[in-house]
């Protein structure tokens, strides 16, 4: 995992600025992304965090292009894949695909699993080796479901199972990269655990890359190599995942991680409360677009909007004015 | 494909904690939607009595030249020795005999049974044939609009709303002349299967909008659902998308729309014919035996309640078979 290696995903400035309408003239922008740079090398697990409507979702889906960016670029294996026709993208979805959060909704009621699984090889008219039920099989052995139950339909399982089925399909041409949007926040906890030690795994014995969004901060802890904390829009901090959870520098982040409810490592007075809400994606605050909710917010941070870079000189990329120091448990 | 039944038995054992309904586990088969759905609906004893007089009622319509050929009498042989001096027919009950089931039309003398075995083949002809086009018209129109969006949805929807602000009877009333004059003369003889057409394209010109509506929304509603996207992400096509992903998944709907449209065009279809501008006399059906018999309603009752109880037992056995059908579908639904 060396920062030497050549990135398999790169996104530099992307944007997704969903139009608003009165009728039919435009009224604004809902900025749900704003302007993303981050890399994936292969094999890393990057996790996308931040809370609800900071645009973790809709980023995975720009990254598997089931949204058009407005702006900014995706190159995938050093391919610029964001203006990729669907033509194009046939190669391209080989290597690149989604688990979705809802196993409920990401199943076919209508098609037994095998089926369900074996649709990505049915649409790309591939027919693998030993024929398309003996790889569906494979598929359904390797997520840890019985292969028996091949014919079998989505009601007959259980969450965690109808996961399983899920990533199996996401599985069946073997991608490179995959975006887990939320895998498990659908899932009971003890089902949560079993499902992210498959997903480990997995990326482990099939060297898979992985986008993991999630706004579980002790799941992201588990499985991420590296963390990008979302909000608003814009990556605030960047990082490998000690530094980001030992050191935290964005406010943030602070805020976020001392939000967990932990009680062995800190204490009632440690938890950073942030008051207000989240402002409008409609109009987001000039300048840094925390100040509103920030605590050590100054007339700067209303004015210039901060960079996201490294305060010293490593991998930990930080936009804030005011980056704290030193290590979590020690402050505040 | 286990090697032998005992490894498929023990599998089935691990698998399922002795839930004694769970039996057919033993082949790892699982049960469709359509299958779980068609078991309740075995299980509904009104779906199956309504059922069965359905497939009744199909067959005879479909078998009428046979029944004419083992009943020994035509639809337009004329009994006048059967009818009294004022062209009653003799006997009780509208002439009811061995040989004349349902007795005789008063006037004409013509067999009333063999008529309605005729008007009930027209009937069911006019309303599947209605509710077969407007459930094609009705579910690509809707899977267009509900699928493309955008401009289409837009001009789709407004076709529909124009649609359904004409009147139906008015339009119906003013066209059926109209085009029958303009392909046959004043004086010529209109024929059957043209009335039958003209009723046809009416009822499927007005009547798709509301499958049209149903399937828009359901596609919508679907659309946006996590395995749609994931077929997508997957780059499958337009022809993959609707026809393996989301049409499967409205055909309950359209199902039981189209089991309500069947007798809603039955009664149309009569009703168009007793105001005169359905079929003529020519041709037998419901609505112009019905019309006939009003004049004999005093004199001759029996005359309509054959052919009034049957289209009544028809239409009741549809709508009781289209609600059966929803609820088996969808048994969340409210009753």
């Amino acid at each position: 995992m060396s920062a030497e290696t050549e990135p398999l995903l790169s996104v530099r400035g992307l944007t997704k600025h969903f139009p608003v309408r009165d009728g039919l003239r435009a009224k604004g922008a809902v900025r749900a992304v704003d302007g993303l740079d981050f890399d994936v090398r292969p094999g890393e697990t990057l996790g996308l965090v931040g809370e609800s409507g900071c645009g973790k979702t809709t980023t995975g889906r720009m990254l598997v292009r089931l949204l058009e960016p407005t702006a900014g670029s995706i190159t995938f294996a050093g391919r610029d894949i964001t203006r990729a026709g669907r033509r194009d993208l046939r190669g391209l979805r080989q290597d690149l695909q989604i688990i979705f959060q809802d196993p409920y909704a990401s199943l076919n009621p209508r098609h037994t699993v095998g089926r369900i699984v074996a649709m990505p090889l049915q649409v790309n008219g591939i027919t693998p080796p030993g024929g398309v039920r003996k790889r569906v099989q494979e598929l359904l052995e390797l997520v840890g479901l019985n292969p028996e139950h091949y014919n079998r339909y989505p009601h007959e399982f259980s969450g965690g199972q109808r996961q399983r089925v899920g990533i199996a399909r996401a599985l069946a041409l073997e991608p490179r990269l995959v975006v887990a949007d939320e895998p498990v926040s659908a899932l009971d906890v003890s089902i949560q655990a079993q499902v992210i030690n498959l997903l480990r795994d997995l990326q482990r014995d099939l060297d898979l890359a992985f986008v993991f969004i999630a706004h579980d901060l002790a799941v992201i802890r588990h499985f991420c190599h590296r963390v990008a904390v979302m909000y608003l829009g814009r990556i605030v901090e960047i990082g490998d995942r000690d530094d980001i959870y030992r050191r935290p520098q964005h406010p943030y982040t602070r805020a976020l991680l001392s939000a967990v409810p932990d009680v062995a490592t800190l204490g009632p007075a440690g938890r950073i409360r942030l008051t207000g809400d989240v402002p409008t994606p409609l109009d987001p605050p000039s300048g840094c677009r925390f100040r509103t909710r920030c605590w050590k917010a100054t007339d700067r941070c209303a004015t210039e909007e901060p960079a996201l870079v490294t305060r010293d000189g490593g991998n930990q990329l930080t936009a804030c004015h005011h980056p704290e120091s030193g290590p979590m448990e020690v402050s505040k | 494909m286990s090697l032998s039944p005992v490894e498929g038995v023990a599998l089935a054992e691990i698998e399922s904690p002795g839930d004694g309904d769970e039996r057919r586990e033993k082949e790892f088969v699982g049960r469709s939607p359509g299958q779980l759905a068609a078991a309740r609906l075995r299980r509904d004893r009104t779906a199956l009595v309504s059922g069965a007089l359905l497939v009744f009622f199909v067959l005879v319509a479909l078998a009428v030249p046979l029944i004419e050929a083992l009943y020994g009498v035509g639809p337009k042989e004329q009994f006048q020795g059967r009818l009294d001096g004022y062209g009653m027919p003799l006997g009780y009950a509208g002439g009811v005999t061995g040989e004349h089931w349902f007795g005789l039309e008063p006037g004409l003398g013509r067999d009333i049974f063999i008529r309605m075995v005729h008007g009930l083949r027209t009937s069911l002809f006019i309303a599947f044939a209605a509710a077969v086009l407007t459930a094609v018209i009705g579910v690509t129109l809707g899977t267009l609009a509900g699928y493309l969006g955008g401009w289409l949805d837009t001009v789709i929807n407004w076709i529909t709303d124009l649609t359904l602000a004409m009147p139906f009877l008015i339009i119906a009333l003013a066209l059926m002349p109209t085009v029958a004059l303009r392909f046959y003369g004043q004086r010529e003889a209109v024929p059957a299967y043209f009335q039958i057409g003209v009723l046809i394209a009416i009822f499927a010109l007005f009547g798709w909008t509301s499958t049209a509506r149903l399937v828009r929304g359901q596609i919508i509603a679907l659309r946006e659902r996590e395995f749609v996207e994931a077929a997508r992400a997957s780059g499958a096509g337009l022809g993959h998308m609707l026809f393996r992903q989301l049409l499967p998944n409205v055909w309950a709907p359209i199902l039981v729309a189209f089991s309500l449209a069947v007798p809603q065009y039955i009664t149309s279809e009569a009703a168009l014919s007793f105001i005169g501008v359905g079929l003529t006399d020519e041709t037998p059906s419901f609505g112009r035996m019905i019309y006939r018999s009003l004049d004999y309603l005093q004199t001759d009752p029996a005359y309509v309640f054959f052919p009034g109880i049957t289209i009544f037992a028809l239409v009741f056995a549809f709508n009781l078979f289209g609600d059966a059908l929803r609820d088996a579908l969808d048994p969340k639904s409210s009753r």
